[in-house]
């Protein structure tokens, strides 16, 4: 029998990112033994890169604003699909996790009279994002990165988990990984799991994930045998860099919209009034005085170029198709022309280097272009909204991994607020949970030992298949058949495709030993992006109508009757089983706040 | 498409350089050229990275010499056909190709005190204006590549140092700490503290290459020894902490 290096939880978190970070303090603050696993090391996870602020409706600049009003656009900007409560519950704790942030260290930009200082972004009625420049996410994990280290957490960096066990009767007893850095396998004796892994990106060839976003959360939780929730629904942010090659996909923040910038096709023209859709009418400037104004005015209404982003992505997709394009396929943003270089340079401070850098542009100076990039999955793990837990006892899952909390599109700044409100509950869950039971689940050595054998196969096996070429096949068909706009023949030529790549992926042959091999990683991780790839493109099929970050060219408009659904998938023993199942019915009271449509915009 | 010339440091400390070549585009950074080099020449080739975007100090390196993010590393700043010479940081013990052992800093993390901050008066939020933190916040901006560390002669040509002093990029978290406007505790005292201070001699090379452009010399070090200096002449002082006991 083989030996492993073993270690004991009470809690594992896997994922120290800001949801696995303010997990992990909270379940270790009740008492539960607990661990963080990262695959890079503590302080790089993709969080660090959030640029604009978290979102929280604490009023500091529009005393209007309050949870109802945040909860109300969150479920707009969702397009009505999210899980009511966990928008509800993340609107009302928001502020207090911003202001806990700001006890452990964090310094939020701030107001003349001294307070927490918010900044615009789409789809938010009021500026609500507390902010530090345009780098928020780095002020996020550096504090909650040095809380953990003074708790004590054990951290286990740059260790990958590759799959999770369950006991005889279907509880979370543990899971196994590698360490990157020897390939030694790791085993982890655990009461309850909580899934932080992320997001799914690297599925995708124009991104502005991290290497990391290789959806494992998500895989790891299908195998578990957990459920996923509307995972057809995935964010294409409207503004990525899109030259030189090298940076395409690099994410511009939409801050630059926010403070002032403004969206432009070839011939100069702000198109984005040609792309307001009737659910947003009422509160949407339709001419440039009107729009220019609403920065300092919120009484008119506000400009089209903070439209919530799925909007704006298929606006810039349909400008460039039409013709009206730049030289590299995207659009004009411009705030050079709109505010001063002193104060783009103050509160756009990374943009400014980031294009400097690396295009050789200054965006004080010129207009810049831009067009769409995978940033966010909103499917994931379904959770019950007030613990995180999922459909395996043990299993909870916070963050970008799971689902339901922004349903059909996420607003800007709603993921950092996410993150820490539904890391701290599912900590809490988790701890609570381990804490309760009486005796550890017991691990069935037989999976773990056929999980390890199964592991080292890339490097022993004589396959000839890069695993680098498939990656890059699976993230071209991803790109080209389950991107921004979707239509039932390629989705189904996808379906084909992903099965063929499973295939070859049987036969990878990852080059090198087990020392800090990138080949051998992605050899592995390409089994959980291949699985993930089909149930998105499965329930992009299942889903025939456009809403939110899922458009369907043969079925171009919303339908009343899928508004009404969430498609839900699992793995069955025959493979990926798709359902649709109603949405959870929220209670009068709040139905009201929506009983006007979207009529109410103005004040 | 231009060709560059590489010599990429593989293997561990017995390793060596090897020669490659490999074709690059415009706008193309040095991360770009590596990772087409693991895509097609040595599927194994170690080398740490995230943001690809100078935001998350991953990807360090030595690049002819000087220590650099190679996400913000252009190609274009060569000459075309020069040889570009790619080896990992020296101050940290190597694990393979370009990756070193960074582990020491996080226990040097643990060292660095955790603010302390005064309760908002009640009814009220916490409030401060916005002059007085935008000099601490230039403390937050470290992305902890590390680069500052690289270059800190206390403990790249003396190892034995490492544990006696926290180095460039750890006096910027403890001035972050000492000088946050609310932080409560009495900070000269704070500062007294063995973190190797004493070891600097100020010569700048930190700040020189602080790919965020934090002043370290000049806002965190000098301050830092100032308040020590305060710290251990102040007779007052003294005499409190030889009828309270303190250290
Ligand atoms: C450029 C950019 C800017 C953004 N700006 C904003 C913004 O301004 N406001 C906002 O609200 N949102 C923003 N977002 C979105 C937001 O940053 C992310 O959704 C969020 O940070 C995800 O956090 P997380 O904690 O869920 O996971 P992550 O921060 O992605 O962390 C995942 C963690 O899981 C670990 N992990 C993954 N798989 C495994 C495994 N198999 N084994 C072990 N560990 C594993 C990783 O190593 C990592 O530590 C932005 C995103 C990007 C890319
Ligand atoms: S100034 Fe001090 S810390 Fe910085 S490199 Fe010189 S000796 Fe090291
Ligand atoms: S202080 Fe500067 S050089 Fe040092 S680790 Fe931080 S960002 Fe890097
Ligand atoms: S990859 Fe993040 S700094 Fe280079």
């Amino acid at each position: 029998m083989p030996e492993y290096e073993t270690h004991e939880y009470d809690v594992l978190v896997i994922g120290a990112g800001g949801a696995g970070l303010r997990a992990a303090v909270e379940a270790s603050s009740m008492g539960a033994r607990t661990a963080v696993i990262t695959k890079s090391l503590l302080g790089k996870a993709h969080t660090v890169m959030a640029e604009g602020g978290m979102a929280a409706a604490m009023g500091n600049v529009w005393p209007q604003d309050n949870w109802q009003v945040h909860f109300r656009d969150t479920m707009r900007g969702g397009k009505m699909l999210n899980n009511w409560r966990m928008a509800q519950i993340h609107a009302q704790e928001a502020p207090d996790r911003v202001y806990e942030l700001e006890e452990w260290g964090a310094l939020f930009d701030r107001t003349p009279d001294g307070r927490i200082l918010q900044r615009d972004f789409g789809g938010h009625r009021y500026a609500r994002l507390a902010h530090v420049g345009d780098r928020t996410g780095l002020e996020m994990i550096r504090i909650l990165q040095q809380r953990g280290v003074h708790q004590g957490l054990d951290v286990f960096a740059e260790c990958t988990i590759n799959r999770l066990f369950k006991d005889s009767q279907g509880r979370i007893a543990g899971a196994i990984g590698y360490r990157r850095e020897t390939g030694e396998l790791l085993l982890f004796k655990a009461k309850a799991v909580v899934l932080a892994t992320g997001g799914a990106g690297r599925i995708w060839e124009i991104t502005s994930n991290s290497w990391e976003g290789t959806a494992d959360g998500h895989a790891l939780a299908l195998y578990a045998g957990a459920d996923m929730i509307d995972m057809e629904c995935i964010q294409f942010h409207p503004t990525g860099m899109v030259w030189p090659l090298s940076v395409k996909g690099l994410l511009v923040t939409e801050g630059v919209r926010g403070d002032g910038g403004t969206l432009k096709n070839i011939d100069g023209k702000r198109f984005m009034f040609d792309y307001i859709p009737a659910m947003f009418a009422a509160e949407t400037a339709d001419n440039e005085p009107e729009a220019d104004r609403w920065y300092n005015d919120k009484t008119v209404r506000r400009t089209p170029d903070l439209l919530p982003r799925d909007e704006v992505a298929r606006a810039i997709n349909s400008e460039v198709k039409a013709g009206r394009g730049t030289e590299h396929g995207g659009v004009f943003l411009d705030i050079a022309s709109r505010r001063s270089p002193e104060y783009i340079r103050s509160r756009l401070p990374s943009m400014y280097h980031q294009f400097m850098q690396l295009a050789g542009v200054d965006i004080t100076k010129e207009a810049f272009e831009v067009g769409p990039t995978m940033h966010y999955i909103m499917g994931g793990v379904r959770v019950e909204a007030e613990k995180q837990g999922t459909a395996v006892p043990g299993l909870y899952a916070a963050g970008e991994v799971s689902g339901g909390m922004h349903g059909g599109n996420r607003l800007g700044g709603n993921s950092l607020s996410d993150l820490v409100v539904f890391g701290r509950r599912a900590g809490m869950g988790a701890a609570e949970y381990a804490l309760g039971l009486t005796s550890a689940p017991a691990l069935d050595q037989a999976d773990v030992d056929e999980r390890a054998a199964l592991m080292m196969k890339p490097l022993e096996g004589d396959g000839r298949e890069n695993p680098y070429a498939i990656h890059t096949a699976l993230r071209t068909l991803m790109q080209n058949k389950v991107g921004i706009i979707r239509t039932e023949s390629e989705l189904q030529e996808a379906l084909v495709e992903i099965a063929s790549l499973k295939e070859r992926l049987t036969r990878v042959k990852a080059g090198g030993d087990t020392k800090y091999n990138p080949g051998w990683h992605l050899a592995l991780d390409l089994e959980h992006m291949i699985t993930v790839a089909e149930v998105v493109t499965r329930a992009a099929i299942e889903r025939k109508e456009s809403r939110g970050g899922h458009t369907r060219d043969d079925y171009p408009n919303p339908s009343p009757e899928f508004g009404k659904v969430n498609i839900v998938d699992r793995l069955g023993p025959n493979g990926v089983e798709v359902r649709q199942e109603p949405l959870p019915q929220m209670p009068p009271e709040l139905a009201e706040l929506f009983a006007d449509g979207g009529d109410d915009a103005h004040g | 498409m231009p060709t560059a010339n590489l010599k990429v440091w593989r293997g561990d400390d017995s390793g060596d350089y090897q020669n490659y070549q490999v074709e690059y585009g415009h706008g193309e950074v040095v991360l770009d050229v590596i990772h087409k080099l693991q895509a097609t020449q040595a599927g194994d080739l170690a080398v740490r990275w995230n943001c690809k975007a100078g935001k998350c100090g991953s990807c360090s390196a030595e690049i002819n010499g000087h220590p650099r993010l190679q996400c913000m590393t252009r190609m274009e700043i060569f000459e075309e056909g020069e040889e570009i010479v790619i080896a990992p940081l020296k101050t940290y013990k190597l694990i393979r190709d370009l990756v070193t052992d960074v582990s020491v800093n996080f226990e040097k993390a643990k060292t660095i005190p955790f603010v302390d901050l005064e309760k908002p008066a009640p009814g009220d939020v916490r409030r401060m204006a916005q002059m007085d933190i935008d000099r601490v916040q230039e403390f937050h901006k470290c992305i902890e590549c590390f680069i500052c560390m690289d270059v800190c002669h206390v403990i790249r040509d003396h190892p034995d140092n490492m544990d006696k002093f926290v180095g460039p990029r750890y006096f910027v978290q403890l001035a972050m700490v000492a000088m946050h406007p609310l932080d409560q505790h009495p900070k000269r005292e704070m500062v007294a503290y063995g973190f190797g201070l004493e070891y600097c001699n100020i010569t700048k090379c930190c700040t020189e290459v602080c790919p965020e452009g934090i002043h370290i010399t000049d806002n965190a070090i000098i301050p830092l020894k100032e308040r020590r200096v305060d710290e251990l002449y102040d007779p007052l002082r003294m005499i409190g902490r030889a009828l309270f006991g303190k250290k």
